[in-house]
């Protein structure tokens, strides 16, 4: 490895990437996107669902409880309704989420210890389903004294359970992992389309330089990015960072790391640079799927779970929560580190071995 | 390092498969030092394979190399610091400017910080960048490309300069300044291997050799290939050269007719004095014309080359 052309590989990169008015637009506009747009509207806990209600037993109790429920904010009333048939009329209209039925010897139930209390949920949507489920657990007013809950859960971490502090550390993950191997697989197969590779490749520079000094600006770019997430992050959702933040750039450098040399190996393999997207976003997919970003990791068959192992992001995604929202130190996680380790050094030989500088 | 002794290139049985293609067929070669050489042939005909083959850019299929005393492709790396290499089509970085794009090139070619500036600003003056030094390389013209790249290759002042179709895309006046950069190159001791698919930049270089589907089908100096052909060329100057030409193409004995202006250039498969009767033949057609010997030309050395190559390959040649 030769400084002085590693340098000029890298210095390159970067006059050329500034002259690419869009890319380096993309490198800001690509994280704060993504950060309104999933902080905003992915919200798993539900508030304010469209809801019927059905009050047939017209009471004192009864008005009670359905202030009860309208009070924990999960519900909203639309309309108002007389039998339960009615409630389904609804449901199947898509006017209402939710039909809370209250039959009219509901006291009577109430006082057998009887179920007292129908809520009709539009189970389609499988959040909807467990926010309902959230309602029915409700207390009722009348028996809450003499009931007490057999088992209670205490809510570290995020209590309030906003999903924002759940989704904004797994989104610098996502990010960099869409932008990372984008960029580096792109950047090497463009060079070959435009034939500036037949120029590199019949001058002294080695395969390690090209490669590395290739990446190198990319990583910087992936820092940038890091920085805007947690700052925004900060301002517009109030995540804490709640472990070291030098441990927080030391995780998203090694997921940096996995995601370029995997670049690298795709470029090794791209003809074109479409072709480099697409195998960009066959990775991708599954990175947001499986890894825990989106669904439970622990939801997963098994054989699932062995191949989200082999995901970068699912490993990084346990380090940037256990650091941002545990306060967890990365040697309390150095099997996620030393997987990220492990994913990066099996890349970057792959692709440099090969890499040849041949045409043929 | 054994520069100095023995030829700049020395290739045999040099071969290049590609699936069923067989680019590159058998090619023996020696260039000697300091000559500016020519390959000239028709496109497809292997002449980039060959200079690819040459700087261990592509493996051959069979044969052996030796560029500058070192094995190629297995010395190839040692080899890059010593050669040039232009390709074909620009190669160099468009969004970065005339002076970055040396300030690159110098740098991987390991020349120390002081030195490389010195060169630079010396090669900007010699290739007439002094006024576009922060000009972007893409936005320039076709010569001015092409000025820029031949600057790139010699930044490292190689001993030996491959140039893949320097001037396939360039105006005839930058086609004539180029050639004389190539001249000041080879006054320095340069061994400059050129292709080309003109032949009056063929005309210029020292010694030149003639590649037709992959085949080796002529080699020598300019000059001598042209005295072969003495003898063989005619020229008829017809008042309807069209209706000459019908009559004298499947003539027995001629290789090929040529139309040129109001004149007909004829080859003769072998070396005899056609004009006699060439000229009774067209009596005979009730064509007026004058039928005369002429001094042969390179243009005339490759179709001679290329046309035999066809005759022996398929053995069927209409025109």
């Amino acid at each position: 490895m030769n400084w002085q052309r590693l340098y000029a590989i890298f210095l390159k990169e970067l006059r050329q990437m500034r002259r690419d008015r869009i890319t380096l637009a993309m490198i800001v506009v690509i994280p704060v996107m993504q950060l309104v747009l999933f902080g905003y509207a992915i919200n798993l806990n539900l508030r304010h669902l469209p809801a019927g209600i059905a009050d047939q037993a017209g009471n004192a109790a009864s008005r009670t409880v359905v202030m009860d429920m309208l009070a924990t904010g999960v519900i909203s009333p639309v309309a108002r309704a007389n039998t339960p048939e009615q409630l389904m009329d609804l449901l199947r209209r898509g006017d209402i989420s939710v039909g809370v039925v209250i039959p009219p010897d509901f006291e009577r139930r109430l006082n057998e210890g009887r179920e007292a209390i129908q809520v009709l949920v539009d189970g389609s949507d499988t959040v909807v389903q467990s926010a309902a489920i959230q309602l029915a657990r409700m207390p009722l007013t009348q028996a809450s004294a003499s009931r007490t809950e057999p088992i209670s859960v205490v809510s570290f971490y995020n209590p309030e359970r906003r999903s924002a502090v759940n989704i904004v550390p797994g989104l610098i993950g996502v990010i960099l992992t869409m932008t990372m191997v984008l960029f580096t697989a792109v950047a090497i197969v463009r060079e070959r389309e435009r034939g500036n590779m037949e120029l590199l490749i019949a001058t002294p520079v080695s395969r390690a330089e090209l490669m590395v000094g290739k990446v190198l600006p990319y990583a910087g770019i992936g820092l940038v990015q890091t920085s805007v997430i947690l700052l925004l992050g900060l301002w517009l959702f109030q995540v804490p960072i709640r472990g070291s933040v030098w441990e927080v750039y030391v995780a998203a450098v090694l997921l940096i790391l996995a995601n370029l040399t995997l670049g690298l190996l795709i470029s090794t393999r791209a003809q074109s640079q479409f072709q480099a997207m697409q195998m960009t976003f066959f990775v991708f997919l599954p990175s947001i799927l499986l890894s825990g970003f989106m669904f439970p990791f622990a939801g997963m068959p098994q054989v699932v779970q062995w191949l989200a192992e082999a995901l970068p992001l699912t490993h990084f995604l346990r380090l940037i929560r256990g650091i941002m929202l545990r306060g967890a130190d990365l040697t309390e996680m150095w099997r996620e580190v030393l997987a990220l380790l492990v994913f990066t050094a099996l890349m970057m030989t792959l692709a440099i071995l090969r890499f040849r500088k041949r045409l043929d | 390092m054994n520069s100095g002794q023995g030829p700049a290139i020395q290739a045999r049985g040099l071969s290049k498969q590609f699936g069923t293609l067989r680019a590159v067929d058998n090619v023996d070669l020696t260039v000697p030092r300091g000559h500016v050489y020519g390959f000239l042939g028709p496109n497809g005909s292997g002449k980039s394979t060959t200079i690819r083959m040459l700087c261990g850019l592509l493996t051959p299929s069979a044969g052996e190399i030796q560029v500058l005393g070192l094995n190629v492709p297995e010395e190839a790396e040692a080899l890059r610091l010593r050669i040039g290499y232009m390709t074909q089509k620009f190669s160099l970085f468009e969004d970065l400017t005339v002076r970055e794009n040396l300030e690159f090139l110098a740098a991987v070619q390991g020349l120390p910080r002081q030195q490389a500036r010195e060169r630079i600003d010396q090669l900007i003056d010699q290739y007439h960048f002094a006024d576009r030094q922060k000009q972007l390389a893409g936005t320039m013209s076709g010569g001015q490309k092409q000025r820029l790249a031949l600057a790139g290759a010699v930044i490292n002042e190689p001993e030996l300069l491959f140039l893949d179709e320097p001037t396939s895309a360039v105006d005839p006046e930058s086609r004539r300044d180029f050639w004389e950069k190539l001249f000041d190159l080879a006054d320095l001791g340069t061994t400059i291997l050129v292709s080309t698919h003109y032949m009056d930049e063929a005309e210029r270089c020292h010694r030149i050799a003639i590649l037709d589907r992959g085949v080796l089908v002529a080699d020598g100096a300019p000059g001598a290939l042209t005295r072969d052909l003495a003898g063989r060329c005619v020229e008829v100057v017809a008042a309807q050269p069209r209706r000459a030409q019908q009559v004298l193409v499947n003539f027995p004995g001629v290789l090929s007719v040529a139309q040129i202006g109001n004149s007909l250039r004829v080859l003769a498969q072998a070396k005899e004095d056609l004009s006699a009767t060439l000229s009774g033949a067209l009596q005979q057609a009730g064509l007026e014309a004058s039928v005369h010997q002429a001094e042969p030309n390179l243009e005339d050395v490759f179709v001679a080359a290329t046309r035999g190559q066809t005759r022996d390959g398929a053995g069927s040649d209409a025109a």
